[in-house]
């Protein structure tokens, strides 16, 4: 009874009392108003460079000219070459970027869900200085990725501090999976504040009656967090993942400053990306780029049917009209 | 529930709050620890520099570096980025949340995408295009490509912070003879107001931090922001880190956003939630 | 955004994918002519962060006595890369925001391929009166496209102390000095825990300078005179093998495979190094510290004889998307004439061009490390000129550390850097 809006885009439906006649026959309408300057703006930025970047995948490096020793004006149309460049020739370089950046991903993201999930609710509990506290954990994401970079390569140096604490004399930038482990270190450092902010956001907007409810049911403390809490902060929780996701699928900076360029064991397939930028070689780096935009696209394709109902609700209430309103 | 379970809870969470606190400080004290020391114990590992010098500092706001005009262009960039963001995502966020309408998950699946590309990739395209409108070394042409990680980060944010609230509240102030605008502005946005503050601040880092576009965008001393004017610091000599002064300089960017946060927070939560129907 | 690292890393994101979306849009500008230099008017000079502030003071004198022709100074980040980086930007959408920029010396070639830089008329410039090596650097396939501002190379730093302790009474002009003068030392109490050598071992341009040095230092050579790579061969191996084996026998400390410039510098005044190669920035940096009075320099010491260093400095080239290329040649002469570069010598301690100024008395009471470094940079050998050099140094990087690191033998490292380096010029 309560999804008014609903019905604006089908406009047959017999309409609630409480509803604006008005409001809900130009729902459609509204919306297209609400929603395009934002796409606008996205098409400017966004849209026209990666359709460039799309067409330069197409294209070869240029070449050199060997009697005047220069290398020519244009690029070559290849087509598909360098794709099958970067599955053929350099296979091997690419598939082990590829698990890496898999690999970092589900385990820095991983940690940071628990890691966040826990300092939200510790968060959430009422006490004196929770402003301060909530501010002191803004610090790590507060810090620029690079200067982080710097300070854990410090950290991690060969005399460095993290040395001294474990009493060990292990080389972190060395390849190997320690500096694997460096570099997740660092990043869960810095991220796992993003979804622990965005999960106590959540936490805050929940109705205190819901708690007082199940209190009153006498629900447990580990019940009350499986079965009201974490449903509730889902959509805010699962947001915070995928663009955690989409971050850590596109690993660069990070793993780049504190281990260095070119190390096996930490590379991902942005640096391969960058890499042959650097070279002067557009159109691979395209390539790689349009690769990598296709699994990060893949993931996020997954995130929003995960969280179709709880976020876009349009597909679900069409078709039951209004149980989706039902359990909110 | 008698007093000592409610003193050992609450003591469970102090302890918590310790590590979580701990665990995010540690690190950053050291940052603090590193800029404290002088350029000879530089590679020191005592947990108190001795002697505290803050030759960091001064070299940091040597009148060459620009840093204090650095630091307003980011606060600037940032902060028009950040207004802009939410409040186009506010409109859109709100059709996502509250409206029904053809093609909703495919629009959000855009949204999402378009924040999916790699900035650098985006960076050289945007480049030619300013210079021909002669944008270069505006703060336009910083923060209208910062809309391309701000503003989906921001609709996906709110449009979930917005379908938390409950329909009926809307729907009771508008029997009571609000518009559609007047529910939305009187009764979601202040229940909502933790979401959109946290957001506003998530944004609002995103956008400080930001590197690539400011650096390729503006030529001049006078536009740059802080985290290229960081990218400029140096040793004595090329070869030279300046380490010391490079974390003085994290410091001075992280510690002003946390201050602003703490001075903020309970301001614009209060007076997002000032407008609540009662 | 570090000097070198932080920078390195977003700078280098930065051009990475960014070209990316501009890459076919050249439409054939035709520079292939021999360019002419008119147009006079304001112009800037694009460089690194100036470390010294002794570039601003400069470029005053030039617009004091230029008002119509004045200079703007565009100072790019600190790190190498992310200069690359904005300068090949620039270069790609052909802007003329850039005039007059300052290059590393191993990026010449590369920008001279892709016509991101004019070649200069010879005759304007004293290119006899500088040091010959220098000269090299900055010239592609004969012709002079970059003036050297400023050079760089590689010494011996040791510990005057300890080997005259031990009863060494010169510092080592080989390999093999140098290990016997280490055992020497390594029997005095005060040499306990110490490490004979290192140099600079990490993956990144200073192995690659490392390995060119102890490449050429035993008589053998990356590429040949005509850019073709030539590392397979038994010279080049027991160049590679005094490293490979150094760090075997804990000769070079363990950790010095993650060392940079600064790591050993730090290892070295903390007295836990012998003998180190550097660069002369090192030199008074250590005079402030614990070893101060207690080292001197040399030149690099090599297999049969006194080995050769890499080059390092920064040459001076016009861009060619430029305007005002008339004033660009007479602002690049200005700032490498010699007697301005003996200014930057004096307050910036940027080694000059010009070997005169090697020999100045007055000069060497203020750094008495330069008749070394003359010494160093006549027989310094260029690291490879070659358009790709990107690919060199990483396919360098690449084996150099495989060998290092006893992933590979030296042999194999040699064989399959020189098939990588083949691919890499055959581009």
């Amino acid at each position: 009874m309560t999804e008014v809006p609903a019905q604006a885009g089908a406009g047959t439906r017999p309409q609630p009392p409480a509803a604006r006649g008005r409001a809900t026959a130009g729902a459609g309408r509204l919306a297209a108003l609400l929603v395009s300057p934002t796409l606008l703006v996205l098409t400017i930025v966004v849209l026209y460079p990666t359709l460039m970047a799309l067409k330069e995948s197409l294209y070869g490096p240029k070449g050199l000219d060997p009697a005047t020793g220069f290398i020519s004006d244009t690029e070559p149309f290849v087509g598909l070459l360098n794709y099958a460049d970067i599955f053929g020739e350099a296979g091997a370089r690419f598939w082990n970027a590829f698990w890496n950046t898999t690999f970092f991903t589900v385990v820095t993201v991983g940690l940071e869900t628990v890691i966040g999930v826990a300092m939200a609710l510790i968060m959430h509990k009422a006490f004196r200085g929770r402003a301060l506290v909530r501010a002191g954990i803004l610090v790590p994401w507060a810090v620029p990725t690079a200067i982080s970079g710097l300070l854990w390569r410090w950290i991690f140096n060969s005399d460095g501090v993290a040395n001294a604490l474990l009493g060990q004399q292990i080389l972190w930038t060395t390849e190997g999976f320690h500096a694997k482990v460096a570099v997740i270190v660092a990043e869960v450092w810095k991220t796992a504040p993003f979804i622990g902010l965005l999960v106590l956001a959540g936490l805050q907007v929940i109705p205190k009656e819901v708690y007082e409810a199940a209190r009153m049911d006498g629900a447990r403390p580990v019940r009350r967090f499986w079965h009201i809490t974490l449903p509730l902060v889902k959509p805010a929780l699962l947001v915070a993942v995928l663009f955690r996701c989409m971050d850590a699928l596109r690993m660069f900076d990070l793993p780049y400053i504190l281990v260095g360029a070119q190390k096996h064991s930490v590379e991902t397939l942005s640096m391969l990306a960058q890499n042959e930028a650097s070279n002067v070689r557009f159109g691979p780096a395209s390539a790689y780029a349009v690769i990598l935009f296709l699994y990060v696209f893949l993931i996020a394709l997954a995130f929003v049917r995960l969280l179709g109902t709880d976020l876009v609700g349009a597909e679900a209430v069409a078709n039951a009209g209004c149980s989706s309103a039902v359990g909110r | 529930m008698t007093t000592s379970t409610a003193r050992w809870r609450n003591g469970l969470v102090y302890a918590g709050v310790v590590a979580v606190v701990a665990y995010c400080l540690a690190p950053f004290y050291w940052m603090l620890v590193s800029s404290l020391r002088s350029t000879g114990d530089i590679f020191s590992t005592s947990l108190i520099p001795s002697p505290v010098s803050f030759a960091n500092y001064r070299a940091v706001f040597d009148p060459t570096q620009g840093f204090g005009r650095a630091l307003l262009n980011s606060l600037v960039v940032a902060g028009i980025t950040t207004v802009l963001a939410l409040l186009l995502a506010t409109f859109t966020a709100y059709a996502m949340a509250r409206l029904e309408f053809r093609f909703k998950r495919l629009i959000l699946t855009l949204i999402i995408a378009t924040s999916m590309f790699p900035v650098v990739s985006i960076v050289v395209p945007l480049l030619k295009l300013f210079t021909d409108i002669g944008w270069i070394n505006t703060y336009q042409a910083m923060i209208v490509p910062s809309m391309s990680f701000a503003l989906p980060l921001a609709v996906w944010n709110l449009t979930t912070f917005f379908r938390q609230m409950p329909d009926e509240l809307e729907h009771a102030a508008m029997v009571d003879g609000c518009t559609r605008g007047q529910a939305f502005r009187k009764v979601i946005v202040p229940l909502a107001a933790p979401g959109i503050f946290t957001t506003a601040i998530i944004t609002f880092i995103a956008a400080w931090n930001e590197f690539l576009i400011a650096l390729s965008m503006t030529n001049k001393p006078g536009m740059q922001t802080a985290t290229v004017a960081i990218s400029k610091f140096t040793g004595a000599t090329t070869y030279e880190t300046p380490f010391g002064s490079q974390m003085a300089a994290g410091v001075l960017v992280t510690v002003p956003l946390v201050v602003m946060v703490l001075l903020f927070q309970r301001r614009i939560v209060a007076g997002l939630t000032a407008g609540a129907a009662k | 955004m570090t000097t070198r690292t932080t920078t390195r890393a977003t700078a280098l994101a930065a051009t990475g994918l960014l070209l990316a979306a501009c890459g076919s849009s050249g439409s054939g500008s035709g520079q292939a002519g021999a360019p002419s230099f008119e147009g006079r008017g304001p112009i800037t000079y694009v460089a690194g962060k100036d470390t010294t502030g002794t570039v601003q003071p400069m470029l005053d004198r030039w617009n004091k006595a230029h008002p119509k022709e004045k200079v703007t100074f565009i100072q790019l980040p600190t790190d190498a890369d992310a200069q690359r980086q904005q300068m090949i930007q620039n270069a790609e959408t052909k802007s003329d925001a850039y005039t007059v920029l300052s290059l590393d010396v191993v990026w010449t070639s590369e920008f001279a391929a892709h016509q991101w830089i004019d070649k200069l008329p010879e005759k304007r410039f004293p290119m006899s009166k500088m040091l010959k090596p220098v000269v090299e650097t900055s010239r592609y396939r004969g012709g002079l496209y970059a003036v050297p501002s400023s050079s760089d190379g590689g010494m011996l730093y040791y510990r005057t102390d300890l080997l005259k302790k031990a009863g060494v009474a010169q510092p080592p002009t080989t390999w093999g000095e140098m290990t016997g003068a280490c055992a020497k030392v390594k029997r005095l109490p005060e040499a306990k825990g110490m490490s004979c050598y290192a140099g600079q071992f990490q993956k990144y341009e200073g192995l690659t300078v490392n390995f060119a040095e102890a490449v050429h230092s035993a008589g053998g050579r990356v590429t040949d005179a005509n850019g073709r790579p030539d590392v397979d061969t038994p010279e080049a191996k027991k160049g590679l093998d005094f490293l490979v084996d150094s760090f075997e026998d804990r000769t070079i400390p363990k950790e010095a495979i993650t060392y940079q410039e600064e790591d050993g510098r730090q290892a070295f005044q903390s007295g836990k190094l012998l003998f180190l190669r550097n660069w002369p920035y090192m030199y008074s940096l250590a005079e402030k510290s614990g070893v101060k009075g207690k080292f001197g320099v040399a030149p690099l010491p090599g297999l049969n004889g006194p080995g050769s260093s890499s080059l390092g400095g920064h040459n001076m080239a016009v861009s060619s998307s430029a305007r005002n290329k008339a004033t660009a040649l007479d602002f690049i002469e200005f700032m490498t004439s010699e007697e301005n570069t003996a200014t930057f010598l004096r307050d910036a301690s940027l080694a000059p061009p010009y070997a005169a100024l090697y020999d100045d008395k007055a000069l060497i009471e203020q750094y008495p490390y330069l008749p070394v470094l003359k010494e160093s940079v006549l027989r310094a050998v260029p690291r490879p000129r070659v358009v790709p050099y990107g690919d060199v140094t990483s396919a360098v990087q690449q084996e150099t550390y495989a060998a290092l690191t006893g992933e590979k033998s030296s042999a194999q490292a040699l064989r399959d850097l020189q098939k990588a380096l083949r691919k890499a010029v055959a581009r």
